[in-house]
């Protein structure tokens, strides 16, 4: 397929909040579907089991939300309003269950929520450790992934240690691949726009990985293909961004405003592992080690010794970052706390920054996109 | 903004005054913790492993309690303020704001003296994430070591034998040693079992004083008055020798008012008829803490059982105390057991519970607009309550110390409609 076939492929998954493509897979191989809200649940373990993992991301600007905010008061953010939406109207029906990582407290008491709403439904919170000691985090994480993993075989297949590992080996290479993409954006960010970066990740949560790792390659390839000019953009940084997505809409906005993104934490939990998880005899260890050792900065991760500061500023560097820009959902007390620290950072650094707050469903850019551009003019005027 | 001067001992009880000595003591204590060598640890209240710290000879600090104190002086806007200039958002905790405002003035506390920086940072997060993320602040803060334990969320209802294994793990591997190396002191086993057998005795009389909430009067408000009583038991002095001869004196203080048929004392006066009887979840502020009371006061409505008091631990049962033959299992499942640290469905029970063994009348949620941890879910709780109790409940939205958040006539609004809802109840039946 040629990339705008891809991108257009990658908008209706997007966009199809009957999960259209859920439903065909899951009548062509008669496999099951598990969600996942983000961010740090290894999927690998849902797609040993035969079981598609799906991530969930709430409704976005796609779904007026008319039930869920009876449940939630004002100053919640919206993601769990449009997920109990979704599900009240029975369009996760498709899905036979949720896990809950544990991202923050929102997410953490939806779990119990969802699972009053919906108690046919299977409801997994998923205490991820925040000590990093394989021996005491890394134990405590594995029999949690077990239990996991009971259930994911009455409705699957049994998790094999080859399973595993052929799972893993196809995540491996997804986020090889997707390393690759976002090294690619950087370097020709006029070539690889981030609309269309999002569009991929976007369906890369719904659809199956082999097929995700498909559209990456020939994406990569037939861009390549496409005459398109650079602009007298801005390299930017996006960071806050990591569970309730932006709309779609507003990734063109940044663009239009005048930036390059040229890294971003959108959607982590395809990416928060930075290296290739081992394969072997103990392919649930290795995965579980591979989150211990997961260098990526993260505002749900807590900081052992290494400040998440530092490696902002390491990626501003490695990215020739010009400017950085916060963008984070409203009321996202994990991202809302973070960001005193990083300003100050960048204060000291003198890079420059701005910030802003949306909601998956934000419609009225024009604000934001003065802000932006106004930051992006400044940027260009006076130097980064 | 200076706090203003007011007689603090009007309207309090014997055992409310001892409360106030025996917090005094502490301060004492803290005053002079670096003068004797001694370390200071900024810790929580929910995962107080204050029986372990005591064997280091550790003195902490709450930033949680000094916010409360804030709030209670009526000067937490004025820490708020200043956290809130230096980056931090309006949407997020106030307790951290309070604490962030501090150290920016000079980490000047409620009483306007200097508080002790910590030598150390003592992160349990059992309560909610947003701790994690204030030690993460506070560390950068202070520039201090920070001790960590992880304590899972109780997501499958019960203390499961994995997650009490993962946390006595770090006691054992990751807290203990760290802490004999920060201060010289080898851990002492025996001293551990001596202070749990205390916090196991003072426990079951505090959950004695919870339960009095039962009679009929009640002779405890479960919340506006059991807020000074869990004071010792969810800092300092759980563990201790004066912590025990303080809840022996509540208890006796209670079931002497329990034997005359009285009611509790509170700032207005004793109140002369108890017309409700209600459970609270959640609903508290400090910065507005007797504008509030005074609400339930001019209505005649007692606070039988309520949620926020049991912040520490679910002190109202005995059922998690603390153990001396199981000392670091008995710790961990001790601290797991938090009020925000239950399920939604769990915390229903709980409210249920209240409602149906405490004789309520009805029950009240106030939710906090900057704890997510607690009124995130909230709205279905209720919903739920209703179904399971056939009572409904009120609903009403406030900020624990930042005044932005409450409007005393609102909230006056709402518990009075539903005071005559009840009161239209009663007639209909």
């Amino acid at each position: 397929m040629k990339s705008q076939e891809i991108i257009e492929r990658c908008s209706e998954i997007y966009t199809d909040m009957d999960f259209g493509y859920i439903k065909d897979w899951r009548a062509r191989t008669g496999g099951g579907a598990i969600g996942i809200l983000p961010i740090y649940f290894p999927k690998e373990v849902i797609h040993a089991a035969g079981v598609l993992p799906v991530e969930v991301y709430g409704g976005g600007d796609m779904v007026d939300i008319v039930k869920g905010d009876s449940y939630y008061q004002s100053y919640i953010c919206h993601m769990p309003r449009s997920i109990i939406d979704l599900g009240l109207s029975g369009k996760l029906d498709v899905l036979d269950g949720l896990i809950c990582p544990f991202t923050c407290d929102v997410v953490r008491n939806f779990s119990g929520v969802y699972k009053l709403l919906f108690p046919d439904k299977y409801s997994r919170f998923f205490d991820q450790p925040q000590n990093f000691d394989p021996d005491i985090g890394g134990e405590y994480m594995i029999s949690q992934l077990k239990e996991v993993i009971a259930f994911l075989e009455e409705k699957g297949k049994k998790v094999t240690t080859e399973r595993l590992n052929e799972s893993i080996g196809l995540y491996n290479e997804n986020r090889a691949l997707i390393r690759k993409l976002y090294d690619m954006r950087s370097q020709k960010p006029w070539q690889v726009p981030s609309h269309e970066v999002y569009l991929l990740m976007r369906a890369g949560n719904i659809i199956e990985v082999s097929e995700h790792n498909n559209f990456l390659r020939e994406y990569m390839v037939t861009v390549e293909e496409l005459e398109r000019k650079p602009l007298d953009n801005i390299r930017v940084l996006i960071i806050g961004a990591f569970c309730e997505q932006p709309p779609l809409n507003l990734v063109k906005v940044m663009e239009l405003s005048g930036c390059y993104i040229v890294d971003d934490d959108f959607i982590l939990g395809n990416r928060y592992l930075d290296q290739d998880v081992e394969i072997g005899e103990n392919p649930l260890k290795a995965l579980v080690d591979g989150y211990l050792k997961s260098n990526v900065p993260s505002s749900c991760r807590f900081e052992e010794y290494k400040a998440k500061e530092e490696k902002l500023i390491k990626l501003v560097k490695e990215r020739n970052v010009e400017g950085v820009v916060f963008a984070c959902a409203s009321f996202c007390d994990p991202a809302l706390q973070d960001i005193p620290n990083y300003q100050k950072k960048l204060d000291e650094k003198g890079v420059r920054y701005m910030s802003f707050q949306y909601s998956e469903d934000t419609s009225q850019f024009s604000l934001i996109r003065e802000q932006i551009g106004t930051f992006t003019d400044s940027v260009k005027l006076w130097g980064a | 903004m200076v706090a203003k001067e007011r007689n603090y001992d009007v309207g309090k009880d014997e055992a409310m005054l001892a409360e106030k000595v025996i917090m005094a003591s502490y301060l004492q204590k803290l005053e002079s913790a670096k003068k004797e060598g001694k370390k200071v640890c900024y810790t929580f209240v929910p995962g107080s492993l204050i029986e372990l710290l005591h064997c280091f000879d550790i003195v902490p600090v709450w930033p949680e309690v000094l916010g409360l104190q804030m709030g209670l002086r009526k000067i937490s806007d004025d820490y708020i303020e200043v956290a809130e200039n230096a980056g931090y958002s309006d949407d997020i905790c106030s307790y951290v704001k309070s604490s962030v405002g501090m150290f920016l003035k000079g980490n000047i506390g409620p009483y306007g003296n200097k508080i002790p920086e910590p030598d150390f940072l003592f992160l349990v997060n059992s309560q909610c994430f947003t701790f994690m993320k204030w030690w993460e602040i506070l560390r950068k803060t202070f520039n201090c070591p920070i001790v960590t334990i992880n304590l899972p969320y109780r997501h499958h209802g019960i203390t499961t034998k994995d997650e009490i294994k993962y946390g006595v793990k770090q006691i054992e591997k990751v807290v203990i040693p760290q802490l004999e190396e920060m201060t010289g002191i080898k851990f002492d086993m025996d001293r551990l079992k001596g202070e749990l057998a205390l916090s196991r005795e003072m426990e079951e009389d505090v959950a004695s004083i919870f339960q009095a909430g039962k009679n009929i009067p009640c002779p405890v408000d479960g919340l506006f008055q059991a807020l000074y009583y869990i004071g010792p038991i969810n800092t300092y002095f759980r563990g201790t020798q004066e912590g025990v001869d303080f809840y022996k004196l509540v208890r006796k203080v209670v079931e002497k008012r329990v034997a005359a048929g009285e009611g509790p004392m509170t700032p207005f006066g004793k109140m002369k008829e108890q017309k409700y009887r209600l459970a609270v979840d959640c609903g508290i502020t400090w910065d507005h803490f007797k504008e509030y009371s005074k609400i339930f006061y001019d209505e005649g409505a007692i606070t039988v059982a309520s949620t926020y008091t049991k912040v520490g631990g679910l002190y109202h049962s005995t059922e998690f105390s603390h153990d001396p033959d199981e000392p670091f299992e008995s710790m961990i499942r001790q601290n797991m057991t938090n009020y925000a640290n239950h399920t939604i469905e769990d915390r229903i029970k709980i409210m249920e519970h209240y409602i149906n063994d405490y004789h309520c009348d009805g029950y009240m949620i106030g939710s906090i607009k900057s704890c997510k941890s607690f009124s995130a879910g909230l709205l279905t709780m209720m919903n739920e309550l209703e179904k399971r109790t056939g009572i409904s409940g009120a609903f009403f939205e406030m900020d624990m110390m930042d005044s932005r958040y409450f409007s005393e006539a609102n909230v006056r609004t709402r518990i009075d409609s539903y005071l005559r809802m009840i009161d239209a109840k009663r007639k209909g039946a």
